[in-house]
């Protein structure tokens, strides 16, 4: 697709799929997007493997880092949603929070560019992941039955709207929640990354000519300011993924009444 | 005069730049709604912030749990726009 004034913008498919370089042609074919995801294996992994080594009294370094941030998933997230009693679920909702934000930080990092989670795949695992969690949990505290009701019932409703209200909350909990909690990672990195792209392949094209050298620069210093936003996008969504994930695991436990 | 002017044009053309206009279409009235709900999300919230502001990490944690709701309203328009063929 040509656009006016040269500006030549990749169709999206070269935006999002790369090249296979290792196991062409096969299912287990090795891209871009599975180095990255390898990659955030491995630095949740190491980050809390070598925290966690020769844990000291005093903390210091990575064990500092590590342990502020176990305490903002345990206050700022469990105890806000959860209570006390889902404090089990620390070390899940902690490795989860840090797989999705470094999947995400390789949106910024030079050479990678690229967030994982712009491809379906991991955020749809991970919710899918979430929605049996919270089903299973539902499921043994309140029984299959008072887990139903609970669950599309709620209290307070006038009898003759019961009907319509449980059909609209039956889809809602159980269809429309683990859809939503995908396509939110899923679309907000994939806008981040389109924005990114947008913003280079303008400041790459004024590059080369000469009579736009007046509004040169800004698209690129639009570039660099939309890099901080992103890294604040990648933090927010893995922010988010975690704190829902806290909230459907809290209304299965602790039902409304 | 349009009629006309359409009817000349190559078919293909057309549906492609019809599609282009959906999509558009699709995205932009997609956003317009969670664009005013999260405008009243974060607005209640700084006004609950100013009005209290020791119990501003409550609200902040349930604002960004309010926005990710309204949110998701818009991201499936985008996503909608992009499956458009």
């Amino acid at each position: 697709m040509t656009a006016p004034l040269g500006l030549e913008f990749p169709p999206i498919s070269h935006l999002i799929r790369w090249p296979d370089l290792l196991f062409e042609d096969t299912p287990y074919a090795i891209n871009k997007t599975t180095i990255i995801y390898f990659l955030a294996v491995l630095i949740t992994l190491t980050f809390f493997f070598v925290a966690g080594r020769r844990a000291q009294l005093v903390p210091r370094g990575v064990q500092n880092m590590a342990e502020s941030s176990v305490e903002f998933v345990r206050e700022g997230i469990i105890m806000q949603t959860i209570g006390p009693d889902g404090l089990r679920y620390l070390p899940f909702l902690l490795t989860m929070f840090f797989f999705i934000f470094f999947i995400n930080i390789f949106e910024i990092i030079p050479l990678f560019q690229f967030p994982g989670n712009a491809r379906m795949a991991v955020p749809f695992i991970l919710a899918i992941l979430v929605w049996f969690i919270y089903n299973i949990v539902g499921i043994a505290k309140q029984g299959p039955l008072g887990y139903l009701k609970s669950s599309t019932i709620p209290p307070g409703v006038p009898k003759p709207m019961l009907p319509l209200i449980a059909l609209i909350e039956f889809v809602s909990t159980f269809l429309v929640r683990p859809f939503s909690l995908a396509v939110r990672l899923f679309a907000n990195m994939l806008a981040g990354h389109l924005i990114l792209v947008t913003f280079a392949v303008l400041s790459a094209a004024l590059w080369g000519k000469n009579i736009s050298l007046v509004i040169l620069p800004f698209p690129f210093l639009l570039l660099i300011a939309l890099t901080g936003f992103e890294l604040l996008v990648a933090f927010l969504q893995a922010f988010i993924f975690t704190i829902l994930t806290a909230v459907y695991i809290g209304l299965s436990m602790h039902p409304e009444h | 005069m349009l009629l006309r002017f359409l009817a000349e044009q190559d078919p293909g053309e057309l549906v492609d730049g019809l599609t282009a206009l959906g999509r558009g279409v699709v995205y932009g009235g997609a956003a317009i709604g969670p664009g005013i709900g999260i405008g009243l999300v974060v607005g209640n919230a700084i006004t609950a912030m100013a009005r209290q502001p020791e119990a501003a990490g409550m609200v902040r944690t349930t604002m960004f749990l309010g926005i990710a709701f309204t949110e998701a309203l818009a991201l499936f328009g985008f996503v909608l726009a992009f499956i458009l063929s």
